[in-house]
């Protein structure tokens, strides 16, 4: 591949990110056209940004990867990643909304009145997100690899300077904006390319040059996961399909952008449209990890196989219409690192600032930003050799054994109590968390044992319902005080207020 | 692959560490010199004293009896304690609960002259230790709230001592509560009066301004009494004490349209808002007095133009919301004095209303930033979190 193409197109990325979000499109108009102004982010514009967040390395990258390496089975993965956002919408997403949390710690400070569950859901929120940011610098390493030749680590630390500069220096004001241009970047840079791809095979006569063996043979990995994965594939799957389903409505960088929507309602109506954005996103890595196992078959026998979306280009299409359409998807793969790193970034750091880190302030905000990137810089650097979208997969384990049933729960069920929820998150993610760490670090090699370490949602996510309940059941008389009223928040659409009665609408909010 | 593990291990013991210097950073100090016996015995009374107080300033009633009630028994050192209102008893901490129920007989002297009294409880039990009682009034300016009753086996002009300095202690501390409690009364009486007040100038102001244009161009006059009443309507609101950026930024934009109209072209208005932060939740009227202040200032004196900024922007848990205007500014030190409370005019009465009420609300950290000098314009910078346990606008839909 054209280094020069490839490092435009990473270049043009990066600064059409950090100008967007530094001067862009905020807002700035003179009174007579305040009106403009006064309208919230309506449910496009939010769904568009959550979309940009959400879509990460591992989508842009790992599903078409592991498509190539395991055949159809990890279809489950596209599918998982989105129906998490259908089990958010039915449960939890006008609720929380209503609820006035900006992060999983307010929102579990609000409903149990709880300092100290704060402070664990807070533990537990750096704790996933740190999970998540470390694929996202390895995906980065790996593409800047292929492309430039750099290093494995320089991708990683670009990324991680990128964000941590933007963030801290403020840069990233107008986010909502950056975050739905990522979106629609993201999904060009793959669609683009995969149409010309699939006339490339066309043109092929249908049949790929080296035709090889079957597609989807699966064979020939010689990862750890993938064995353990060969070894117990219906447990895996199940455990995968666990996670994911269950894991997206607890994940930080989603969670703070419903607070964008005006109210409940905006938000289960953008929480539908983020449906239809992702799933239309979804249905492009298939057709990569499809391609890829015509064109590049010999990726699946090394770790690189995330690297298929990448190569396809240069191998099927070829010349400079390779070259420009490679830089495309390079540029994209690069927007996926850096919107969603930057997005966790701003979730863990504003976490550790609030309640971890002593005093507040500015300059603890910027502290805590480098606080929160350094960690998973260092965890990209040292672990490799976990498929991008096994890991992710691991945060969302984390996620769907402790947040799932706080959020669940608290939205649902009046007898939880702070003992109740503190023992589920405790036992269900503090037991996922040390689960996937014990994975990621390698120290369980194989057999049942690491199958159930690797995949940890099947159990992990039970214990943590079933703590929550039963502790809560044994602890009734320290039910939060004001549980009646905060509920009535939750469920009852903000148009009406607490004495039942309609109240007008104030008639000078224009729709 | 092992260094990596333990690598990994770190992780949460990183966290953990950060949780505890947190706290020990929070609290500093720590283990020191114990001093002698009796400096002891004045720390430990001075502690009990303090674990006391907070229930108490809720007021005298049932509940903060209750809690106090067992701090303060350990604070005289007797078997029984008992607290009563005027009328019954509030808490009875420890031994012979059946003693209570005679309490209220043996007070009435009491509570009419607010002198304290001893009384023997006429239990025959030999063993009883509740044989003896002192009682004292708890009196806030002047009036008898209740009394303090302490139990002993025996009579003991010690006790009945301590008895009354520790119901003095108790009245103090309800007077605090007292005093607490009008604070906050004085607050809400203000924003009262700011409803109210929305100064007649402003309305008989734009009243006329809306007159001129009744002629010359009836559609925006009627524009203009449609803004009018709005912006009135939002004003006079009587349900809820907070509201969305969203809101109370619609109603400045009502509010900067019928100055205008009065004004025309000597003012300019640039508004830069994000709309991330619409949704973010504040005190009702905090910002409407701040632009108030910014207009009143810029047209002031010999200014012939004036440009206005309002800004507001996302900062992470925060949204930050900057006015400035480029009109004749204040002196530094006038200003400190009406944030005290010391000024007389009403910007004064609006600008240390909204830092007061802000700082009630969202704690200390989250006051007015106002940078001024004279004849170089005022920038006033507000930072609200976004989410504050207990803060939530009531129920009016925008969108």
């Amino acid at each position: 591949m054209n280094e020069a193409y490839a490092i435009s197109a990473v270049t043009v990325v990066v600064l059409a990110t950090v100008l967007i979000g530094g001067f862009g499109l905020r807002i700035s108009r003179t009174t007579s056209d305040f009106y403009v102004a006064s309208r919230t982010v309506g449910p496009g514009l939010n769904a568009a940004a959550i979309s940009g967040e959400y879509l990460s390395a591992a989508s842009f990258l790992g599903v078409a990867g592991l498509l190539l390496v395991h055949g159809p089975d990890m279809l489950w993965y596209p599918v998982g990643y989105t129906a998490g956002y259908l089990v958010l919408l039915v449960f939890v997403a006008a609720p929380l909304r209503r609820s006035g949390a900006y992060t999983l710690p307010d929102f579990a400070e609000g409903r149990l009145e709880s300092r100290s569950v704060r402070r664990v859901v807070s533990m537990l929120v750096v704790g996933a997100g740190w999970l998540y940011l470390v694929p996202q610098l390895q995906g980065a390493g790996l593409t800047l690899q292929i492309l430039t030749g750099a290093p494995r680590w320089f991708g990683g630390a670009l990324v991680a300077a990128v964000v941590v500069l933007a963030v801290a220096a403020g840069g990233m004001r107008s986010i909502t904006f950056v975050q739905a241009f990522q979106y629609w970047l993201k999904l060009t840079a793959l669609l683009v390319p995969a149409f010309f791809l699939v006339l490339a095979w066309h043109g092929d006569g249908g049949a790929p040059p080296p035709a090889d063996g079957l597609p989807w043979s699966g064979a020939g990995s010689g990862q750890p996961l993938a064995t353990s994965r060969a070894d117990h594939p219906l447990y895996a799957t199940y455990g995968l399909i666990v996670a994911t389903f269950l894991g997206t409505m607890g994940l930080p960088h989603v969670v703070v952008r419903f607070y964008t929507s005006p109210n409940g309602r905006a938000a289960r109506r953008t929480t539908v449209a983020v449906l239809g954005l992702i799933g239309l996103f979804y249905c492009l890595p298939p057709v990569y990890g499809w391609l890829g196992s015509l064109y590049a078959p010999e990726l699946s026998a090394t770790q690189d196989a995330d690297a298929a979306v990448l190569l396809l280009p240069g191998r099927a299409v070829g010349g400079l219409g390779g070259n420009l359409l490679g830089a495309l998807v390079a540029g994209g793969a690069f927007a996926a690192f850096l919107s969603t790193a930057s997005g966790l970034t701003m979730a863990v750091a504003g976490v550790l600032s609030q309640d971890v880190l002593p005093a507040r302030g500015v300059r603890h905000f910027r502290l805590a930003t480098l606080l929160a990137m350094t960690v998973p810089l260092g965890g990209a650097l040292l672990v490799s050799g976990v498929p991008v979208a096994d890991a992710v997969g691991m945060a969302f384990a984390v996620s769907a054994s402790s947040f799932c049933p706080l959020l669940v729960l608290g939205i649902w069920w009046r007898r939880l109590t702070p003992p109740g929820a503190r023992a589920g998150l405790l036992l269900g993610g503090g037991s996922a968390l040390v689960a996937v760490t014990l994975t990621v670090a390698g120290v369980v090699q194989g057999g049942w044992l690491h199958t159930l370490l690797a995949w940890p949602a099947v159990w992990s996510v039970p214990v943590g319902f079933l703590a929550m309940i039963l502790v809560s059941l044994a602890t009734q008389d320290s039910v939060p005080p004001h549980t009646s009223a905060t509920m009535t928040r939750l469920h009852l659409p903000e148009s009406l207020s607490v004495r039942g009665t309609i109240t007008t609408g104030e008639p000078g909010a224009r729709p | 692959m092992t260094a990596t593990a333990v690598l990994l291990a770190l992780c949460p013991l990183l966290l953990a560490g950060g949780f505890v210097l947190g706290r020990r950073t929070a609290h500093p100090g720590g283990r020191s010199d114990v001093g002698t016996p009796v400096e002891r015995a004045t720390f430990d009374t001075l502690h009990t004293a303090s674990l006391a107080a907070p229930p108490l300033r809720a007021g005298l009633t049932e509940e903060s009896a209750r809690r106090s009630a067992r701090r303060l028994r350990t604070l005289l050192g007797t078997d029984a304690l008992c607290l009563t209102n005027r009328t019954a008893v509030l808490a009875w901490d420890g031994a012979g609960d059946p003693h209570g129920k005679q309490v209220m007989g043996h007070l009435e002297g009491l509570l009419d002259t607010g002198r304290s009294a001893a009384f023997g409880c006429g239990c025959d039990a030999v063993d009883c230790p509740l044989r003896w009682a002192v009682a004292a009034p708890i009196v806030t300016d002047g009036r008898v709230l209740g009394a303090l009753v302490a139990y002993a086996p025996r009579e003991s002009a010690v006790l009945a001592r301590a008895a009354d300095e520790v119901a003095r202690w108790i009245s103090v501390q309800l007077e605090l509560a007292e005093l607490d409690r009008s604070r906050t009364r004085l607050i809400e009486a203000e924003i009262k009066a700011l409803r109210a007040q929305i100064s007649p100038h402003f309305i008989f102001n734009s009243l006329a301004a809306i007159a001129s244009f009744v002629r010359t161009d009836p559609e925006r006059a009627r524009e203009l009494l449609l803004e009018f009443a709005d912006f009135t309507r939002y004003s006079f609101r009587r349900h809820g004490d907070f509201t969305t950026l969203a809101d109370e930024l619609h109603s400045i934009d009502q509010y900067l349209a019928l100055v205008r109209a009065r004004f025309g072209d000597r003012l300019s208005v640039t508004l830069q808002i994000a709309p991330e932060v619409l949704p973010v939740a504040l005190p009702f009227l905090c910002l409407q007095p701040l632009v108030e202040n910014a207009v009143k200032h810029g047209l002031e004196g010999a200014v012939t133009r004036s440009r206005i900024t309002i800004g507001a922007r996302d900062a992470g848990a925060e949204a930050e919301v900057v006015i400035e205007d480029d009109g004749v500014g204040m002196d530094p030190g006038e200003l400190r004095a009406i944030l005290r409370g010391e000024g007389g005019t009403s910007t004064g009465i609006g600008l240390s209303n909204v830092d007061e009420r802000l700082r009630q609300v969202f704690g200390d950290d989250y006051g007015l930033v106002i940078e001024t000098g004279t004849g170089a314009g005022m920038k006033i910078t507000v930072r609200i979190p976004k989410y504050r346990a207990g803060v939530h606008s009531s129920g009016v839909e925008v969108g």
